[in-house]
Protein backbone atom coordinates (compact mmCIF):
# COMPACT_ATOMS: atom_id res chain seq x y z
CA UNK A 1 0.00 0.00 0.00
CA UNK A 2 1.33 3.54 -1.16
CA UNK A 3 1.95 5.90 1.77
CA UNK A 4 -1.34 8.13 1.37
CA UNK A 5 -0.10 11.89 0.46
CA UNK A 6 -0.83 15.08 2.43
CA UNK A 7 -3.13 16.82 1.05
CA UNK A 8 -2.61 20.11 -0.59
CA UNK A 9 -4.44 22.05 2.36
CA UNK A 10 -2.77 20.50 5.02
CA UNK A 11 0.72 21.73 3.85
CA UNK A 12 -0.70 25.51 2.97
CA UNK A 13 -2.14 25.18 6.31
CA UNK A 14 1.41 24.28 7.96
CA UNK A 15 3.18 26.61 6.25
CA UNK A 16 0.47 29.57 6.79
CA UNK A 17 0.93 29.02 10.19
CA UNK A 18 4.75 28.19 10.89
CA UNK A 19 4.98 32.39 8.83
CA UNK A 20 2.34 34.01 10.34
CA UNK A 21 3.61 37.31 9.46
CA UNK A 22 6.27 36.63 6.44
CA UNK A 23 6.90 40.65 6.13
CA UNK A 24 8.26 40.61 9.47
CA UNK A 25 10.76 37.85 8.88
CA UNK A 26 11.99 39.24 5.45
CA UNK A 27 12.54 42.44 7.38
CA UNK A 28 14.37 40.91 9.97
CA UNK A 29 16.40 38.65 8.52
CA UNK A 30 17.38 41.25 5.73
CA UNK A 31 18.44 43.70 8.80
CA UNK A 32 20.56 40.78 9.79
CA UNK A 33 21.66 40.28 6.44
CA UNK A 34 23.18 44.02 6.55
CA UNK A 35 24.98 43.76 9.65
CA UNK A 36 27.14 41.55 7.97
CA UNK A 37 29.82 42.61 5.62
CA UNK A 38 29.62 41.52 1.56
CA UNK A 39 32.28 38.75 2.75
CA UNK A 40 30.58 37.39 5.44
CA UNK A 41 26.92 37.39 3.68
CA UNK A 42 28.64 35.75 0.72
CA UNK A 43 30.07 33.56 3.08
CA UNK A 44 26.90 32.33 4.36
CA UNK A 45 26.12 30.56 1.08
CA UNK A 46 29.28 29.91 -0.80
CA UNK A 47 30.96 26.91 0.31
CA UNK A 48 34.06 28.01 -2.38
CA UNK A 49 37.60 28.50 -0.39
CA UNK A 50 40.40 29.89 -2.61
CA UNK A 51 43.73 28.63 -2.28
CA UNK A 52 44.31 31.32 -0.18
CA UNK A 53 42.26 29.81 2.55
CA UNK A 54 44.15 26.86 2.89
CA UNK A 55 47.68 28.53 3.37
CA UNK A 56 49.04 29.47 6.75
CA UNK A 57 49.39 33.64 7.98
CA UNK A 58 53.61 33.76 6.36
CA UNK A 59 52.37 33.12 2.82
CA UNK A 60 49.24 35.16 2.99
CA UNK A 61 51.42 38.34 4.10
CA UNK A 62 53.98 37.79 1.59
CA UNK A 63 50.74 37.85 -1.17
CA UNK A 64 49.55 40.78 0.34
CA UNK A 65 52.14 42.69 0.44
CA UNK A 66 53.72 44.14 -2.87
CA UNK A 67 56.92 44.47 -1.52
CA UNK A 68 57.13 41.24 -0.65
CA UNK A 69 55.08 39.49 -2.90
CA UNK A 70 57.96 38.02 -5.29
CA UNK A 71 55.63 38.33 -8.38
CA UNK A 72 55.80 42.02 -7.98
CA UNK A 73 59.25 41.55 -9.71
CA UNK A 74 57.58 39.79 -12.96
CA UNK A 75 54.35 43.14 -12.92
CA UNK A 76 56.93 45.74 -12.68
CA UNK A 77 58.86 43.89 -16.06
CA UNK A 78 55.20 44.37 -17.25
CA UNK A 79 54.99 47.40 -16.57
CA UNK A 80 58.28 48.42 -18.48
CA UNK A 81 57.09 45.84 -21.42
CA UNK A 82 53.72 47.58 -21.41
CA UNK A 83 55.40 51.30 -22.43
CA UNK A 84 58.06 49.90 -25.19
CA UNK A 85 57.34 50.59 -28.77
CA UNK A 86 57.67 47.33 -30.32
CA UNK A 87 57.27 45.24 -33.66
CA UNK A 88 57.04 46.78 -37.41
CA UNK A 89 54.10 49.22 -36.15
CA UNK A 90 56.47 50.50 -33.69
CA UNK A 91 53.43 50.59 -31.01
CA UNK A 92 53.31 50.15 -27.33
CA UNK A 93 50.79 48.32 -25.84
CA UNK A 94 50.32 52.15 -23.95
CA UNK A 95 49.44 53.33 -27.75
CA UNK A 96 46.47 52.02 -27.45
CA UNK A 97 45.54 51.12 -24.30
CA UNK A 98 46.72 53.89 -22.62
CA UNK A 99 47.39 53.55 -18.34
CA UNK A 100 46.75 50.04 -17.96
CA UNK A 101 45.61 51.37 -14.11
CA UNK A 102 42.17 52.26 -15.79
CA UNK A 103 41.84 50.62 -19.18
CA UNK A 104 42.97 47.09 -17.59
CA UNK A 105 41.13 47.46 -14.85
CA UNK A 106 38.59 44.48 -14.15
CA UNK A 107 39.41 42.68 -17.77
CA UNK A 108 41.98 39.62 -16.27
CA UNK A 109 38.67 38.62 -14.28
CA UNK A 110 36.39 38.22 -17.81
CA UNK A 111 39.47 35.94 -19.47
CA UNK A 112 39.02 33.65 -21.11
CA UNK A 113 36.62 35.36 -23.13
CA UNK A 114 34.58 34.56 -26.84
CA UNK A 115 36.87 35.89 -29.56
CA UNK A 116 35.12 36.68 -33.08
CA UNK A 117 38.20 36.52 -35.05
CA UNK A 118 38.91 33.21 -33.49
CA UNK A 119 35.47 32.31 -33.38
CA UNK A 120 36.32 30.54 -29.63
CA UNK A 121 37.38 31.61 -26.18
CA UNK A 122 40.80 32.71 -25.63
CA UNK A 123 42.85 33.33 -22.57
CA UNK A 124 44.71 36.51 -21.49
CA UNK A 125 47.77 34.78 -22.76
CA UNK A 126 46.49 34.44 -25.88
CA UNK A 127 45.04 37.89 -26.00
CA UNK A 128 48.41 39.35 -25.46
CA UNK A 129 49.64 37.68 -28.24
CA UNK A 130 47.20 38.57 -30.13
CA UNK A 131 47.56 42.02 -30.03
CA UNK A 132 51.47 41.47 -30.53
CA UNK A 133 50.65 39.75 -33.74
CA UNK A 134 47.82 41.81 -35.19
CA UNK A 135 48.37 45.20 -34.17
CA UNK A 136 52.01 45.85 -32.71
CA UNK A 137 53.27 43.46 -35.65
CA UNK A 138 55.96 41.82 -33.35
CA UNK A 139 56.03 38.24 -32.64
CA UNK A 140 54.04 36.29 -30.36
CA UNK A 141 55.94 35.48 -27.17
CA UNK A 142 56.62 32.02 -26.58
CA UNK A 143 54.31 30.39 -23.43
CA UNK A 144 55.73 30.68 -19.92
CA UNK A 145 58.40 32.88 -21.31
CA UNK A 146 59.18 35.85 -18.66
CA UNK A 147 58.45 38.49 -21.20
CA UNK A 148 54.89 36.94 -21.70
CA UNK A 149 54.13 36.45 -18.01
CA UNK A 150 55.26 39.54 -17.05
CA UNK A 151 52.30 41.35 -19.31
CA UNK A 152 49.89 38.67 -18.23
CA UNK A 153 50.99 39.58 -14.46
CA UNK A 154 51.02 43.40 -15.03
CA UNK A 155 47.36 43.06 -16.99
CA UNK A 156 46.01 40.88 -14.52
CA UNK A 157 47.33 42.82 -11.13
CA UNK A 158 44.50 45.48 -12.63
CA UNK A 159 42.32 43.22 -11.30
CA UNK A 160 43.14 42.53 -7.79
CA UNK A 161 39.78 42.02 -5.32
CA UNK A 162 37.72 42.80 -8.27
CA UNK A 163 35.10 39.65 -8.94
CA UNK A 164 35.68 37.07 -11.36
CA UNK A 165 32.91 38.24 -14.43
CA UNK A 166 33.21 35.09 -17.23
CA UNK A 167 30.43 36.55 -19.34
CA UNK A 168 27.26 34.49 -19.35
CA UNK A 169 26.78 34.13 -23.40
CA UNK A 170 25.73 31.67 -25.39
CA UNK A 171 28.62 31.62 -27.89
CA UNK A 172 30.87 30.23 -24.29
CA UNK A 173 28.26 27.84 -23.44
CA UNK A 174 29.93 24.45 -25.79
CA UNK A 175 33.10 25.62 -24.58
CA UNK A 176 32.08 25.51 -20.94
CA UNK A 177 30.42 22.35 -21.13
CA UNK A 178 33.75 20.60 -23.09
CA UNK A 179 36.13 22.30 -19.92
CA UNK A 180 33.11 20.92 -17.53
CA UNK A 181 33.77 16.83 -19.29
CA UNK A 182 37.30 17.76 -19.11
CA UNK A 183 37.42 18.44 -15.42
CA UNK A 184 35.39 15.11 -14.98
CA UNK A 185 37.50 12.76 -17.70
CA UNK A 186 39.31 9.94 -15.90
CA UNK A 187 42.82 10.08 -17.52
CA UNK A 188 46.93 9.07 -17.14
CA UNK A 189 48.21 6.00 -15.95
CA UNK A 190 46.42 6.84 -12.52
CA UNK A 191 42.79 7.29 -14.18
CA UNK A 192 42.08 9.93 -12.43
CA UNK A 193 39.78 13.40 -13.15
CA UNK A 194 40.66 16.65 -11.43
CA UNK A 195 36.90 16.36 -9.79
CA UNK A 196 38.10 13.44 -7.85
CA UNK A 197 40.78 15.42 -6.09
CA UNK A 198 39.68 18.79 -6.40
CA UNK A 199 35.94 18.50 -5.76
CA UNK A 200 35.76 15.34 -3.98
CA UNK A 201 38.47 15.39 -1.84
CA UNK A 202 39.19 18.95 -1.33
CA UNK A 203 40.81 20.23 1.89
CA UNK A 204 42.49 16.65 2.60
CA UNK A 205 46.16 16.01 2.36
CA UNK A 206 47.63 14.48 -1.16
CA UNK A 207 50.83 12.97 0.40
CA UNK A 208 51.35 16.39 3.06
CA UNK A 209 49.98 18.72 0.25
CA UNK A 210 46.11 20.02 1.05
CA UNK A 211 44.41 19.72 -2.35
CA UNK A 212 42.25 22.96 -3.09
CA UNK A 213 39.18 23.82 -4.67
CA UNK A 214 40.13 24.62 -8.05
CA UNK A 215 40.01 27.87 -7.74
CA UNK A 216 42.34 30.00 -10.34
CA UNK A 217 41.88 33.22 -8.34
CA UNK A 218 45.48 34.38 -8.28
CA UNK A 219 47.04 33.53 -11.71
CA UNK A 220 49.68 34.13 -12.85
CA UNK A 221 50.91 33.29 -9.75
CA UNK A 222 54.29 33.00 -7.65
CA UNK A 223 54.56 29.56 -6.44
CA UNK A 224 57.25 28.86 -3.69
CA UNK A 225 57.88 25.07 -5.47
CA UNK A 226 58.49 26.73 -9.24
CA UNK A 227 60.39 29.25 -7.55
CA UNK A 228 59.25 31.55 -10.03
CA UNK A 229 55.46 32.93 -11.45
CA UNK A 230 53.65 30.79 -14.21
CA UNK A 231 50.37 30.59 -15.62
CA UNK A 232 47.31 28.12 -14.92
CA UNK A 233 48.21 26.31 -18.04
CA UNK A 234 51.61 25.29 -15.87
CA UNK A 235 49.38 24.38 -12.94
CA UNK A 236 47.40 22.11 -15.22
CA UNK A 237 50.07 20.41 -16.77
CA UNK A 238 51.70 19.35 -13.16
CA UNK A 239 48.31 17.98 -11.94
CA UNK A 240 48.15 16.16 -15.60
CA UNK A 241 51.87 15.07 -15.01
CA UNK A 242 50.88 13.80 -11.31
CA UNK A 243 48.08 11.35 -13.21
CA UNK A 244 50.93 10.27 -15.75
CA UNK A 245 48.82 11.63 -18.31
CA UNK A 246 50.29 13.43 -21.59
CA UNK A 247 49.68 17.25 -20.35
CA UNK A 248 48.15 19.04 -23.72
CA UNK A 249 50.26 21.80 -25.39
CA UNK A 250 50.58 25.31 -24.09
CA UNK A 251 47.58 27.22 -25.70
CA UNK A 252 45.57 24.13 -26.41
CA UNK A 253 41.92 24.44 -26.99
CA UNK A 254 41.53 21.63 -24.41
CA UNK A 255 43.72 23.96 -21.70
CA UNK A 256 41.55 27.23 -22.72
CA UNK A 257 37.99 25.17 -22.32
CA UNK A 258 39.30 23.96 -18.87
CA UNK A 259 40.32 27.28 -17.70
CA UNK A 260 37.47 28.75 -18.58
CA UNK A 261 35.44 26.32 -16.95
CA UNK A 262 37.44 26.39 -13.82
CA UNK A 263 37.08 30.44 -13.97
CA UNK A 264 33.42 30.12 -14.60
CA UNK A 265 33.15 28.02 -11.42
CA UNK A 266 34.91 30.88 -9.35
CA UNK A 267 32.71 33.63 -10.70
CA UNK A 268 32.02 36.11 -7.99
CA UNK A 269 35.23 35.32 -6.12
CA UNK A 270 37.74 38.10 -6.30
CA UNK A 271 40.54 37.92 -7.84
CA UNK A 272 43.58 37.75 -6.04
CA UNK A 273 46.72 38.26 -8.81
CA UNK A 274 49.76 37.99 -8.63
CA UNK A 275 48.73 35.03 -5.78
CA UNK A 276 51.60 33.10 -4.04
CA UNK A 277 50.80 29.23 -3.37
CA UNK A 278 53.47 26.85 -1.59
CA UNK B 1 38.15 -11.33 -61.89
CA UNK B 2 42.06 -11.55 -62.34
CA UNK B 3 41.71 -6.82 -62.36
CA UNK B 4 39.90 -7.43 -59.21
CA UNK B 5 41.69 -9.39 -57.49
CA UNK B 6 45.17 -7.57 -58.34
CA UNK B 7 43.16 -4.32 -56.93
CA UNK B 8 42.45 -6.21 -53.75
CA UNK B 9 46.11 -7.66 -53.17
CA UNK B 10 47.43 -4.43 -53.87
CA UNK B 11 45.27 -2.43 -51.27
CA UNK B 12 45.76 -5.76 -48.65
CA UNK B 13 49.48 -4.86 -48.94
CA UNK B 14 48.97 -1.15 -48.34
CA UNK B 15 46.26 -2.25 -45.07
CA UNK B 16 49.23 -4.60 -44.38
CA UNK B 17 51.70 -2.13 -44.00
CA UNK B 18 49.84 0.50 -41.69
CA UNK B 19 48.82 -2.41 -39.65
CA UNK B 20 52.12 -4.01 -39.52
CA UNK B 21 54.60 -1.42 -39.10
CA UNK B 22 52.92 0.03 -35.63
CA UNK B 23 52.76 -3.25 -34.61
CA UNK B 24 56.16 -3.65 -34.98
CA UNK B 25 57.27 -0.71 -33.16
CA UNK B 26 54.95 -1.69 -30.41
CA UNK B 27 56.51 -5.21 -30.40
CA UNK B 28 59.93 -3.16 -29.31
CA UNK B 29 57.73 -1.90 -26.21
CA UNK B 30 56.14 -5.42 -25.62
CA UNK B 31 59.69 -6.48 -25.38
CA UNK B 32 60.45 -4.07 -22.60
CA UNK B 33 56.99 -4.79 -20.50
CA UNK B 34 55.67 -8.18 -20.93
CA UNK B 35 51.65 -8.45 -21.26
CA UNK B 36 49.83 -8.84 -18.09
CA UNK B 37 49.48 -12.15 -16.10
CA UNK B 38 45.82 -13.06 -16.41
CA UNK B 39 44.07 -13.58 -13.25
CA UNK B 40 40.64 -14.63 -11.64
CA UNK B 41 38.42 -12.55 -9.80
CA UNK B 42 36.54 -14.89 -7.15
CA UNK B 43 33.81 -12.98 -5.02
CA UNK B 44 36.07 -9.69 -3.82
CA UNK B 45 39.31 -11.65 -4.43
CA UNK B 46 42.22 -12.69 -6.77
CA UNK B 47 42.70 -16.01 -4.36
CA UNK B 48 45.72 -16.86 -6.95
CA UNK B 49 48.92 -15.07 -6.83
CA UNK B 50 49.84 -13.19 -9.69
CA UNK B 51 53.60 -15.09 -9.88
CA UNK B 52 55.59 -18.26 -9.14
CA UNK B 53 57.19 -16.80 -6.99
CA UNK B 54 55.97 -15.58 -3.04
CA UNK B 55 56.29 -12.23 -2.34
CA UNK B 56 58.60 -10.53 -0.69
CA UNK B 57 57.14 -8.64 2.31
CA UNK B 58 60.55 -5.73 2.76
CA UNK B 59 60.72 -5.35 -1.03
CA UNK B 60 56.80 -4.72 -0.46
CA UNK B 61 57.68 -1.68 2.41
CA UNK B 62 59.94 -0.22 0.29
CA UNK B 63 57.61 0.16 -2.93
CA UNK B 64 54.26 1.46 -0.33
CA UNK B 65 56.64 3.85 0.89
CA UNK B 66 58.01 5.24 -2.36
CA UNK B 67 56.46 8.05 -3.48
CA UNK B 68 57.33 7.69 -7.12
CA UNK B 69 56.90 3.87 -7.11
CA UNK B 70 54.05 2.55 -4.74
CA UNK B 71 52.38 6.14 -4.37
CA UNK B 72 50.36 4.49 -1.44
CA UNK B 73 51.34 7.35 0.84
CA UNK B 74 49.82 10.02 -1.12
CA UNK B 75 46.50 8.88 -0.48
CA UNK B 76 47.14 6.43 2.57
CA UNK B 77 48.95 6.68 5.73
CA UNK B 78 50.41 4.06 7.41
CA UNK B 79 53.18 2.44 10.23
CA UNK B 80 56.31 4.51 8.33
CA UNK B 81 57.70 6.70 11.24
CA UNK B 82 60.30 7.87 8.64
CA UNK B 83 57.96 9.20 6.27
CA UNK B 84 56.33 12.44 7.74
CA UNK B 85 54.21 13.14 4.48
CA UNK B 86 51.40 10.92 4.41
CA UNK B 87 48.16 11.26 2.60
CA UNK B 88 44.73 11.10 4.65
CA UNK B 89 42.53 10.26 1.28
CA UNK B 90 41.88 7.06 1.93
CA UNK B 91 41.94 4.67 4.98
CA UNK B 92 44.99 4.16 6.81
CA UNK B 93 47.00 0.82 6.08
CA UNK B 94 47.82 -0.13 9.49
CA UNK B 95 45.85 -3.34 10.32
CA UNK B 96 45.24 -3.79 6.60
CA UNK B 97 46.38 -7.82 6.93
CA UNK B 98 43.78 -8.17 9.86
CA UNK B 99 40.66 -6.62 7.63
CA UNK B 100 41.57 -8.15 4.33
CA UNK B 101 42.37 -11.86 3.06
CA UNK B 102 45.87 -11.80 1.10
CA UNK B 103 43.34 -12.38 -2.22
CA UNK B 104 41.36 -9.31 -1.07
CA UNK B 105 44.36 -7.05 -0.93
CA UNK B 106 45.32 -8.22 -3.99
CA UNK B 107 42.08 -7.40 -5.74
CA UNK B 108 42.25 -4.14 -4.56
CA UNK B 109 45.31 -3.36 -5.67
CA UNK B 110 44.97 -5.26 -9.44
CA UNK B 111 41.43 -3.18 -9.79
CA UNK B 112 39.96 -1.52 -7.22
CA UNK B 113 37.07 -0.68 -9.34
CA UNK B 114 35.69 -4.13 -9.33
CA UNK B 115 34.93 -3.17 -5.80
CA UNK B 116 33.81 0.16 -6.06
CA UNK B 117 33.60 1.86 -9.23
CA UNK B 118 33.83 5.32 -8.15
CA UNK B 119 36.95 5.01 -5.91
CA UNK B 120 39.79 7.52 -6.33
CA UNK B 121 41.85 4.17 -6.02
CA UNK B 122 43.92 3.39 -9.08
CA UNK B 123 44.25 0.25 -10.28
CA UNK B 124 47.55 -1.15 -10.12
CA UNK B 125 47.33 -3.72 -13.20
CA UNK B 126 45.92 -2.04 -16.01
CA UNK B 127 47.13 -0.83 -19.12
CA UNK B 128 44.05 -0.77 -21.16
CA UNK B 129 41.01 1.95 -21.73
CA UNK B 130 42.97 4.69 -20.29
CA UNK B 131 43.09 7.92 -22.16
CA UNK B 132 45.88 10.34 -22.71
CA UNK B 133 48.31 8.44 -20.73
CA UNK B 134 51.81 9.97 -21.13
CA UNK B 135 54.32 8.24 -23.56
CA UNK B 136 56.54 6.91 -20.72
CA UNK B 137 53.58 4.93 -19.35
CA UNK B 138 51.83 3.66 -22.04
CA UNK B 139 51.31 -0.05 -22.12
CA UNK B 140 52.99 -0.08 -18.31
CA UNK B 141 51.03 -1.12 -15.60
CA UNK B 142 51.90 1.20 -12.47
CA UNK B 143 53.23 -2.05 -10.38
CA UNK B 144 54.67 -5.37 -12.42
CA UNK B 145 53.12 -8.18 -11.14
CA UNK B 146 56.23 -9.37 -9.35
CA UNK B 147 55.74 -6.20 -7.12
CA UNK B 148 51.98 -6.38 -6.02
CA UNK B 149 52.91 -9.43 -4.82
CA UNK B 150 55.64 -7.76 -2.83
CA UNK B 151 52.78 -5.29 -1.60
CA UNK B 152 50.33 -7.67 -1.10
CA UNK B 153 53.03 -9.67 1.39
CA UNK B 154 53.97 -7.02 3.24
CA UNK B 155 50.31 -5.68 3.87
CA UNK B 156 49.22 -8.96 4.77
CA UNK B 157 51.85 -8.54 7.73
CA UNK B 158 50.12 -5.15 9.21
CA UNK B 159 48.47 -6.62 11.98
CA UNK B 160 47.30 -3.94 15.00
Amino acid sequence: MPMPRPSASTTYEKSRTSTRHPLALTIILSTALLALSPAQAANLTDNRRSGYAFMGPPLRAMQDDDMTNPASLWQRDGETLWAEPIGEAGRSCADCHGDAASSMRGVAARYPAFDRTMNRPIDLEQRINHCRTAYQKAGPLAFESHDLLALSTHVARQSRGLPIAIENSKALHPFLAMGRSLFHERQGQLNLSCAQCHDDNAGRSLGGATIPQAHPTGYPLYRLEWQGVGSLQRRLRNCMSGMRAAPYAFGAEAFVDLELYLMWRANGMPMESPAVRP
Amino acid sequence: MPKAGSRRSRRRFSVEAFVLLPMALAGTVALAEPPLQPYAVVGDSIPRPLTGQPGDPDAGRRIVADRQEGLCLLCHSGPFPEQPLQGDLAPALDGAGERWSSGQLRLRIVDARRVSPGTIMPSYYRTQGLVQVAPAFVGRPILTAEQIEDVVAYLATLRR
